[in-house]
C-alpha cells in the first residue's frame, strides 16, 4: 500500500512538469518579444533591455526553461512587474480570503448536496426527485455572476440580511468574517451543489439496487440507517471523486465571485494581474491554481484507501 | 431517428428555445432593434416598454419602442442583448466544433497508434490540470482580446476531455473482430479509422459537444463580465452586465435581464445534452 501511495504521489511530477512547460511556453509563444509585450507600447528600448535581463530572455529557450524551473522548485515564482514584491509573497497575502471562501463553500456544498442527492435517490422518480434534478440543471446553467447579483439584489438590497461587499479577516471579527462570507460562499456553492447532488443521486440509486440493501431492509434495519450506512457509504467513492474534479469549477467560480463581492483574494489578484498584463504574476497564479487542483485530486485518490476497504493496491 | 428524438420532451423544448434564440439573434435587425452601440444620453435608464424619441448622434431622430428599456448611456437594452447573443452563440458553436475535431484527432491517434499514446496522454493530463477559466484568462492576457484569441483560448482546455473520450472508444473497439478483419484485408489505416472506428464515437461526441458549447458560453460571458473579453465597446451578455454594475442598486434590470437570457440559453443547451444522452447513449441508460 505504501508503494501505491508513493507511486501515486510521484505520478503528479510529470503532470506538474507539463503544466510548468505549458505555462512557460504561453509567454514565449506569444508573437513578438515578451519583454516588449511586458513593457507595453510606451516603453523605451532601455526598458525593454532591462526586462530582458530581468527575465533572462537573452539565453536560449531550453536554458531559460531550465533556469526558470530551478527557481520554481526553490519556490521562487519571480517578481511582480508593478508591485515591488515577489509573486510568492503576493499570493501568500491573498490566500486567506480565498481559502476562507472556498472552505465555507465546501461546507455549504457538502451539507446541502449530499442530503439532497440522497433524498432524490431514495424517492426516485417522485415529484421531489424531479424538482430537485430540475433545480440542479438550473444551478448548473446559471453563471456565478448572475447568481451573485440575484443574491445581492434579494438578500443584500431588498431584505438587507447580509453585507454585499468586502472582506473582514477572522482575526478582526469572527462573526463579521462569517457574516460577510455567507452570500459569496452560497453563490460559489450553487454550481458545486448542483454537480454533487446529481452524482450523489446517481451513486446512491445504484447502491440502492444492490442485494445487501434488500438484506439490510429484510433484517428490519431502520430505513435511515440503510440509507446512511449501507447506501451512502457505498456511494462515497464516486462522490469524493467529483468533489475533487469539481475543484476546477470552484477555481473558475472564485475568480468571478471575488470580483462580484469585492473580496481581495487570489481570484481578484488574477483579474488585476491580467488587466495590468503582469506576466510573472499571471504565470504564478496559473501555476498555483493548477498545483492546488493536482494536489486535491491526489488527496482524493488517496482517500479511496480509507473509503473503500475493497481497494487494495 | 429524428422523430424519436423529437418525441423526447426536454429535447423538443430546448431545441425550440435555441432555434427561437437563433432566429432572434441572426435576424436582430428585423426585430425592433437599433444598432447595439447607438446611444442617446437623453434617453438614459428608461423603464421597460417605453416609447420615446431617439436622437441619433448623427442627428437623425425617430420614435422607437424600447422593449426592455435603456442603460445608463441611453442604449436600447433589447438591441444590445440580441446583438450580444451573436457572440455567445458563435463562441458556443465554434468552440464545440473545433474542440470536437481536434480532440477526436488526438484521441484517434493516441488510441490507435500506441507508440505516441503515452506522450500525448501526459500532455493532455497536464493541460487538464490547468483550470479552463485560468488557462483562457492567461491566453487572452498574452495574445490580446480578439474574437479569434478568445475562441482558441476557450477551445484548447476542452480538447483533453474529448481526446480521452475518443481514445477510450478506440481502445474499446480496436480489438473487435471487424477491425481485425479490416486490418487483415490491408485496408488503409485512415479508412479503418474513418469507417470502422470513428462511427462508434459519434453519439458520445454529440453529447459531449453540447456540454462543451454550454461551458464555452459560460466562460466567454464570465471573461467579458470581468472585462477580459472582447473590447468593452462590443456588446456581449457579459459586458452588458459588467457595465450595468455601477447602477445596480437603482436599475437592476440592466444586469439581471441579460443574466436571465444567458442562464436560459445555457440551460437549454445543457437540457439538450441531457436529453440526447438519454436517447443516444444506451450504456448510460442502463447504468442509472
Amino acid at each position: 500500500m505504501y508503494i501505491f501511495v508513493l507511486r501515486r504521489i510521484l505520478s503528479t511530477i510529470p503532470v506538474l512538469g507539463i503544466v510548468a512547460l505549458i505555462v512557460f511556453m504561453m509567454l514565449h509563444l506569444a508573437p513578438g518579444d515578451p519583454a516588449a509585450i511586458i513593457v507595453g507600447d510606451n516603453g523605451s528600448l532601455a526598458d525593454i533591455q532591462r526586462v530582458r535581463d530581468q527575465l533572462g530572455l537573452n539565453e536560449s529557450l531550453p536554458m531559460q526553461f531550465w533556469h526558470w524551473l530551478l527557481r520554481l522548485l526553490q519556490g521562487d515564482l519571480g517578481r511582480s512587474i508593478f508591485i515591488p514584491q515577489s509573486v510568492v509573497s503576493l499570493i501568500g497575502q491573498r490566500i486567506g480570503p480565498t481559502f476562507s471562501l472556498a472552505g465555507l463553500t465546501l461546507v455549504f456544498t457538502l451539507l446541502l448536496a449530499i442530503p439532497l442527492g440522497t433524498i432524490a435517490a431514495w424517492k426516485r422518480n417522485s415529484w421531489l426527485d424531479r424538482g430537485l434534478m430540475a433545480a440542479s440543471a438550473a444551478g448548473f446553467s446559471v453563471p456565478a455572476f448572475v447568481v451573485g447579483y440575484l443574491f445581492i439584489w434579494l438578500f443584500g438590497l431588498r431584505l438587507q440580511w447580509f453585507p454585499v461587499q468586502g472582506y473582514i479577516p477572522p482575526a478582526q471579527s469572527l462573526s463579521g468574517w462569517l457574516h460577510g462570507l455567507v452570500l459569496p460562499a452560497l453563490t460559489l456553492a450553487m454550481v458545486y451543489i448542483a454537480l454533487i447532488a446529481r452524482v450523489t443521486r446517481a451513486a446512491v440509486s445504484e447502491a440502492l439496487t444492490e442485494d445487501y440493501i434488500r438484506t439490510a431492509r429484510s433484517k428490519g434495519i431502520a430505513e435511515w440507517r440503510v440509507l446512511l450506512r449501507h447506501a451512502l457509504a457505498n456511494a462515497a467513492v464516486p462522490i469524493v471523486t467529483v468533489v475533487g474534479i469539481g475543484v476546477a469549477l470552484l477555481i473558475t467560480g472564485v475568480v468571478v465571485t471575488e470580483t462580484v463581492f469585492a473580496i481581495p483574494g487570489l481570484g481578484r489578484l488574477t483579474v488585476d494581474a491580467v488587466l495590468s498584463r503582469d506576466f510573472p504574476m499571471i504565470q504564478g497564479v496559473t501555476l498555483f491554481f493548477s498545483f492546488v487542483y493536482v494536489v486535491v485530486n491526489l488527496l482524493v485518490d488517496l482517500s479511496y484507501l480509507l473509503l473503500d476497504p475493497r481497494i487494495r493496491y | 431517428m429524428l422523430r424519436r428524438l423529437w418525441a423526447h420532451g426536454p429535447i423538443r423544448w430546448s431545441s425550440l428555445l435555441l432555434l427561437l434564440l437563433l432566429v432572434l439573434v441572426v435576424g436582430a435587425p428585423w426585430f425592433g432593434t437599433l444598432l447595439p452601440d447607438a446611444m442617446d444620453p437623453a434617453n438614459a435608464n428608461l423603464p421597460m416598454f417605453t416609447r420615446a424619441l431617439f436622437n441619433d448622434l448623427s442627428g437623425d431622430s425617430y420614435e422607437h419602442l424600447f422593449l426592455l428599456g435603456t442603460d445608463a448611456m441611453g442604449r436600447d437594452l433589447w438591441s444590445r442583448m440580441l446583438y450580444g447573443g451573436r457572440i455567445s452563440l458563435t463562441v458556443g458553436a465554434v468552440v464545440a466544433l473545433f474542440s470536437l475535431l481536434l480532440g477526436s484527432l488526438v484521441g484517434l491517434v493516441s488510441g490507435y497508434f500506441r507508440r505516441v499514446d503515452m506522450l500525448l496522454m501526459r500532455c493532455m493530463d497536464g493541460l487538464m490540470a490547468i483550470p479552463a477559466m485560468i488557462f483562457a484568462i492567461s491566453l487572452v492576457a498574452i495574445f490580446g482580446a480578439r474574437l479569434s484569441t478568445l475562441l482558441v483560448a476557450i477551445t484548447i482546455p476542452e480538447i483533453p476531455r474529448v481526446a480521452r473520450l475518443v481514445r477510450s472508444v478506440v481502445l474499446g473497439v480496436r480489438e473487435e473482430a471487424y477491425v481485425e478483419a479490416a486490418v487483415a484485408l490491408a485496408t488503409p489505416t485512415l479508412k479503418i479509422l474513418r469507417r470502422h472506428i470513428l462511427p462508434n464515437a459519434i453519439a458520445p461526441l454529440i453529447i459531449q459537444g453540447t456540454y462543451i458549447c454550454a461551458a464555452a458560453i459560460l466562460i466567454e460571458s464570465s471573461l467579458s463580465f470581468l472585462g477580459l473579453g472582447l473590447s468593452a465597446e462590443e456588446a456581449t451578455w457579459g459586458s452588458i452586465m459588467a457595465e450595468g454594475r455601477s447602477q445596480f442598486n437603482q436599475h437592476p434590470n440592466v444586469v439581471l435581464l441579460p443574466g436571465v437570457l444567458l442562464a436560459l440559453t445555457v440551460l437549454a443547451v445543457n437540457m439538450l445534452g441531457d436529453g440526447l444522452r438519454d436517447r443516444l447513449d444506451p450504456k448510460f441508460n442502463k447504468r442509472t
